[in-house]
């Protein structure tokens, strides 16, 4: 006779698990899944007067206006295309870097590179923009100091949209390039010494051996890794962008992600029904990708997908 | 066949010394750049610009920093109160959820890794959530929404699951439930012992986050007195470029705090404690990374 479990039934045979684990539940549900309640927002024009629940319903006007006025085609591009950048270039530099270090005999140096590299990931955000200040200000911008010793003219940097594309970018490789590359690192060091061996054997050189060793055996953390991030690409880099740009409005068009509009929403607009239909856009739309992704992967080969 | 392979080999190693000195150049550049501002005589920063040496030495940044010492302290005590409190609360959170989730006897296991991990996929955003916070649970100028927000993320609870997974044999556990204890006894006396490589890691990256957080103050703190480190700093940068910029355009002279000398001093004062405890901590930093690199 078979006797049917029930969720119930768990709990009481593992009453002390449960416990365990009902504080992290508890948090998620108060942090996470209860605020989506708010996603109300989205479809109403929120007014001071009404408060929050009492703001006349507008339905899809919040997003209408929003795609009208083209901010959520721009905020779109750019949340997806700087994200495409961080995470192609990052990871390429960062498994280049890995690799370079991996061939550094001389153990101190290889220590001493690896600490330098991952120092940038523990400096806070806030100082970022003070080295920012420190390299590109007008006045006495280190930059600006060395074009003036040259004979060229000065840079006005922080009004200059288009450069600050490039900008961000270097800024992000400059913070996360040690941390990638110790992950992949690790990987590479863990690889069994015989395969090279072999490979040395059977004739074939170093960068013959880089691309048909390492480099593949690389690939199963870089796709983890790479799941991890297209999670994340709707979401952006929020701190580094917000540090780097603030609120200097000739700058939005090339540098304003969703998620530094979301903010700036909260802090000076007050939009509250605009701003949660960006969010809410944010979160279909990096929802949506990632399931596609992630099923797209798994057709391809089954132990990579997430889920 | 052999010779070329060794001159390969040797172009290989050379240029692979030659990226990486300047890769680790190009990090450590900026930073450097702050500390020798920092001690670098105003008047010769506002005339030639930032250098990597300075023109001309002077302490009066870091004397102007420490004139009035009272608000640094503060944020610092903040911050040491929010990180500690923070860190260990949530590292109390996050070890017995990746206890629990990695236990093959646990049957809805998969079921609530799924649940925790969903919120990193959909949301509903900053300002339900911000909103949440301040009206419904009454958080603003509080402590509490400092640390609470941050006590786990699922990130962490999966790598702690993935660090206890491999420290922590079933038949270990087994056996110590045929000895008699419960599951909370086995996590205290066991796990904790035996993941302490994870826990350090874990522990050093929930650290850190709290430690260089700005974000939750910028939103939820008005009280100046309650501001966290990175946040103080941030209004300090902001602040003296404001009253420059609102002086400039209406012609007033403000008299001459060593401004550009002092925000460095600053950046200097507000991060040096964690750049002195780095060659101690990184160590743990990089090993933890290195184990869930490879185990994960």
């Amino acid at each position: 006779m078979t006797r049917r479990k029930g969720f119930w039934h768990e709990v009481r045979k593992n009453k002390i698990m449960f416990l365990m684990l009902l504080p992290t539940l508890l948090f998620f549900f108060i942090n996470s899944y209860v605020p989506m309640v708010g996603i109300y927002f989205a479809f109403t024009r929120y007014n001071f007067a009404d408060g929050l629940f009492g703001s006349p319903f507008v339905g899809f006007e919040n997003f209408r206006f929003l795609w009208q006025s083209g901010k959520l085609m721009q905020l779109t591009l750019n949340t997806i295309g700087y994200n495409l950048a961080f995470i192609v270039l990052g990871h390429a530099l960062a498994i280049i870097c890995a690799i370079l270090l991996s061939e550094i005999g001389a153990k101190f140096f290889k220590k001493l590179a690896q600490s330098i590299m991952f120092l940038p990931y523990f400096v806070s955000f806030v100082l970022i923009n003070v080295i920012a200040y420190n390299l590109l200000n007008y006045d006495t911008g280190f930059i600006n100091s060395l074009l003036v010793r040259w004979g060229m003219e000065k840079l006005d940097f922080y009004s200059i949209p288009w450069i600050w594309v490039f900008l961000i970018i270097f800024f992000y490789l400059w913070k996360y390039l040690g941390y990638y590359a110790v992950i992949y690192l690790a990987v590479i060091t863990g690889i069994s010494d015989e395969y090279f061996e072999a490979a040395k054997i059977d004739g074939a050189n170093i960068f013959q051996r880089i691309w048909y060793i390492t480099v593949p055996m690389l690939r199963p953390t870089f796709i983890i890794l790479l799941l991890f991030s297209l999670g994340s690409i709707m979401k952006g880099q929020f701190e580094l962008f917000y540090q780097l740009v603030g609120n200097n409005g000739l700058l939005f068009n090339a540098t304003d992600i969703l998620d530094t509009y979301v903010y700036r929403s909260i802090k000076v607009t007050f939009d509250i029904g605009m701003a949660t239909a960006a969010g809410l856009y944010q979160s279909l739309f990096g929802f949506v990708l990632i399931m596609t992704v992630n099923a797209i992967i798994r057709r391809v080969n089954e132990d990579y997908a997430l889920f | 066949m052999k010779v070329k392979d060794a001159e390969y080999s040797l172009l290989f190693k050379i240029l692979a010394y030659v990226m990486v000195t300047i890769v680790t150049l190009v990090c450590l550049f900026p930073v450097l750049l702050i500390i020798s501002g920092s001690f670098t005589d105003n008047e010769s920063i506002v005339r030639h610009g930032f250098g990597l040496i300075p023109d001309k030495f002077s302490l009066d940044g870091y004397m102007y920093v420490f004139k009035y010492p009272t608000a640094i302290l503060r944020a610092y005590g903040v911050t040491i109160l929010t990180t500690v409190v923070g860190t260990a609360l949530g590292m109390f959170f996050i070890t017995m959820a990746g206890f629990v989730l990695q236990r093959k006897d646990f049957k809805y296991r998969n079921q609530f890794s799924f649940y925790i991990y969903f919120t990193t996929l959909f949301g509903g955003g900053l300002v339900p959530w911000y909103i949440m916070l301040t009206r419904y649970m009454k958080l603003m100028d509080t402590y509490t929404v400092l640390i609470y927000p941050g006590l786990m993320t699922p990130f962490l609870i999966i790598l702690m699951r993935s660090f206890i997974k491999s420290a922590i044999p079933d038949e270990l556990v087994e056996s110590a439930k045929i000895d008699g204890a419960n599951d909370f006894r086995i996590y205290y006396s066991i796990v904790l012992r035996l993941s302490m490589p994870g826990i350090a890691t874990v522990g050093l990256f929930l650290a850190l986050q709290y430690w260089n957080d700005w974000f939750m103050s910028s939103l939820f703190i008005n009280d100046t007195r309650k501001y966290q480190l990175q946040f103080y700093l941030y209004n300090i940068i902001n602040t003296v470029q404001f009253i420059r910029d609102m002086a400039i355009s209406s012609g007033v002279n403000i008299g001459n705090p060593p401004t550009e000398a002092m925000r460095m001093a600053m950046s200097v004062v507000v991060t040096g404690p964690i750049v002195f405890l780095y060659p101690f901590v990184q160590r743990y930093f990089v090993k933890g990374l290195t184990i869930g690199a490879v185990k994960g």
